[in-house]
């Protein structure tokens, strides 16, 4: 056993995340974390626990309710010199904020020509699939990739929640940092010890495979790799792609991986229409149209509103959709 | 039996807590003598030129616009009080949050003209502050700089600076979100942030009536335990001494505070607006006669031997070759390009050709 893998400890999701905190938070005296009930209460699913006794309420503020308020002040702090890291509750409660995100934090920088940055990072629980009441289940994740000067982060793992927040963190622009609230306490794993950030913008591979690329992020690749084993049966060979960043996109890893299976199948749960899977349909045709064999597909959620719990996991893409899709392009 | 009802406080009595304050009426007679002596001749005179060079700034955008040189232009004019009395009461290290209509209170704290002029032509180059100075670009979405300016002086405050932020706005703004949101934020964190409205009676075609029921802007301040005063905004010294006292008492740990300037904008909301639409401009036009923030102050001058038309011709002619230079500064700004359009989206374009 190496030191390395010593030290490596096994974690949830939202552990993760909270150990990516508390990183920042000893490494940087500017970082600050504020949101609704992140303080006292460590966060409504615990992903500040332990922060406030540890860094105090100057750096770890309950703020009070109002998301355009206490977004657009974070705008300020960053503005000014803080590198604040703020929780949106529920990604279904960022919308009050959205002005905020779409008409300030991402573009200040230009607007200043540089003068003014917001390194910030926005960190929102997001998506379906834990019987949330209403609205607490969106997966939005698209309104932020369209909108240009911002990057949008979607771990699935604890390993890629850590590292990539601590990239997020030293990314000199504002990061909405999405967490699949199904994975925060079912995905566990290895983590690497330390500070060791993920890079934005590349995509990991989850398996390697020879007959179609099935691509997939946040709580969508657990998803995807039940459907990859149940494929692998009936003898077909998935490559599996997590992209991990949105926005940057790591085209090459798309093209480089549709080149090679001349087929693709996208997994969301996001709605269908214009989603980001219609984005990675238009790269392929961008990037690997010759080497296809069979139009690619997708499997989205309904372009219905994200419905009441009851009806979840009518909404959700399953294992068994995803295969149906990837028999679909194998016959195609 | 005994008409029972609970104990109520009845609303309405926002004039009676907050009058209007001034000290320096049209005539240009003091109302306290007491504070004439707070303002030295240089002072008076530092104020009125820059009163003068915003009001000829301000005529000079609308001939660029009229003349196609510059685009939709929104003017003040009638609110060089309000903007130069209260950016006069800031320090150097200190915040400011402008609005598309307060490029007087830009340009009065640093802000270059020609940056201001680019700005009105649609070039970037319009929202970088002056070297050292902390001026945000013109916020267009009303109301939502006003958090921004809670956080600036959170930041000031959390690295232990004695800075702290100006955030301007108008009456409009205070039926968003934000405004409340912000002032909430502020009040909670205890931060040095100063909130000065102009209350220049129209949110475009929206009289004051309109939108909201209470008679005063600054009574909002006691919905959020701030201190509040309603001062004559087309009063230069009653705004620069409550914006100085706002200022001051927020350096030194004291805290936020809400101004309402009660001012007009004697003009269109901006060039593509015709306010004949709502309003009979000839009330603007006796306001103007009566109340025009400049002529108090040349009337103070008069009296202190300051003033004459010879002294006039002499500032202008120096703000107009300040005009000039600004105009030519922009005409030959080099032409846009498209690589323009992708500087400083991020710090590192992820788009940026290998
Ligand atoms: C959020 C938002 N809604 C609408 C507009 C369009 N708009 C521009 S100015 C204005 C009125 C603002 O009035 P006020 O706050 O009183 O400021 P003033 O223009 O009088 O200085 C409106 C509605 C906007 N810029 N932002």
């Amino acid at each position: 056993m190496t030191s390395i893998q010593a030290a490596q400890k096994t974690m949830t999701l939202v552990g993760a995340v909270n150990e990516a905190l508390h990183l920042i938070l000893e490494r940087d005296e500017r970082a600050i974390v504020l949101g609704e009930d992140v303080g006292v209460n460590g966060g409504v699913f615990r992903a500040t626990e332990g922060l406030f006794e540890r860094f105090g309420g100057q750096r770890v503020i309950d703020t009070p309710l109002g998301e355009s308020g206490f977004v657009g002040a974070a705008i300020g702090m960053a503005a000014a010199g803080l590198k604040p890291i703020v929780e949106i509750q529920f990604l279904g409660f960022i919308y009050p904020a959205f002005e905020q995100i779409v008409s300030h934090a991402a573009r200040l920088r230009v607007r200043s020509q540089g003068r003014f940055s917001v390194p910030i990072v926005i960190r929102a629980p997001y998506g379906a699939g834990v019987r949330a009441p209403e609205i607490h289940s969106d997966s939005t994740e698209a309104f932020f990739v369209h909108m240009p000067g911002l990057k949008v982060a979607v771990p699935s793992t604890p390993a890629d929640a850590k590292g990539l927040l601590l990239a997020a963190y030293e990314d000199p622009d504002p990061v909405i940092f999405l967490e699949p609230m199904r994975l925060y306490r079912s995905a566990r794993g290895e983590v690497p010890p330390g500070w060791a950030p993920v890079p934005l913008g590349r995509a990991r591979l989850v398996r390697e495979g020879e007959d179609v690329t099935v691509i997939a992020w946040g709580a969508m690749v657990p998803v995807a790799e039940q459907a990859s084993r149940m494929a692998a049966e009936a003898g077909i060979d998935v490559e599996l792609l997590d992209l991990r960043t949105l926005y940057p996109l790591d085209r090459q890893a798309i093209a480089r991986s549709v080149e090679k299976t001349g087929r693709a199948v996208i997994v969301q749960e996001a709605h269908d229409t214009l989603g980001v899977a219609s984005h990675i349909v238009a790269i392929i045709q961008d990037e690997a149209f010759y080497a296809q064999k069979a139009p690619p597909r997708r499997v989205s959620g309904f372009d219905v509103p994200v419905p009441l719990m009851a009806y979840e996991d009518l909404y959700l893409p399953t294992p068994e959709k995803v295969l149906a899709a990837v028999r679909e392009v194998m016959a195609g | 039996m005994l008409e029972l009802s609970p104990p109520f406080t009845e609303g309405g009595s926002g004039e009676a807590l907050f009058p209007l304050w001034r000290l320096v009426d049209e005539e240009g007679r003091w109302t306290d003598e007491r504070w004439a002596d707070r303002f030295s001749p240089e002072w008076i005179e530092t104020a009125y030129r820059h009163m003068l060079r915003a009001r000829r700034f301000d005529r000079k955008c609308l001939s660029l616009q009229r003349q196609g040189r510059i685009g939709t232009y929104a003017p003040y004019e009638g609110q060089e009080a309000a903007q130069v009395g209260s950016a006069l009461a800031l320090g150097p290290g200190d915040w400011l949050f402008p609005t598309y209509r307060d490029h007087a209170a830009a340009m009065t704290f640093g802000q270059p003209l020609g940056r201001i002029l680019l700005y009105w032509k649609g070039r970037y180059e319009g929202g970088i502050p002056n070297e050292g100075r902390k001026i945000f670009p013109p916020s267009v979405p009303i109301a939502t700089q006003l958090p921004h300016a809670v956080g600036a002086a959170f930041a000031e405050r959390f690295l232990n600076t004695p800075h702290v932020a100006l955030v301007y706005f108008g009456d409009g703004a205070t039926s968003e979100g934000d405004f409340h949101e912000a002032l909430n934020l502020a009040s909670v964190w205890n931060v040095p942030v100063v909130f000065f409205n102009q209350n220049n009676g129209y949110a475009i075609s929206t009289p004051l009536d309109k939108q909201m029921k209470s008679k005063t802007i600054a009574q909002r301040a006691l919905g959020y335990d701030l201190p509040g005063i309603r001062v004559d905004g087309n009063d230069v010294f009653a705004v620069y001494a409550a914006t100085k006292a706002a200022v001051e008492r927020a350096r030194s740990g004291g805290g936020p505070a809400l101004i309402e300037a009660v001012t007009w904008r004697y003009g269109a909301h901006t060039t593509a607006d015709d306010p004949r639409r709502y309003r009979d401009q000839s009330e603007s036009d006796r306001l103007r006669e009566k109340s025009d923030p400049l002529l108090r102050v040349e009337r103070i001058l008069e009296r202190l031997g300051r003033f004459d038309a010879e002294a006039k011709t002499r500032w202008l002619t120096a703000i107009d070759a300040e005009i000039e230079a600004a105009v030519r500064e922009m005409e030959s700004a080099s032409p846009v390009s498209e690589a323009d359009l992708f500087r400083h989206v991020f710090a590192e374009s992820p788009d940026a050709p290998a």
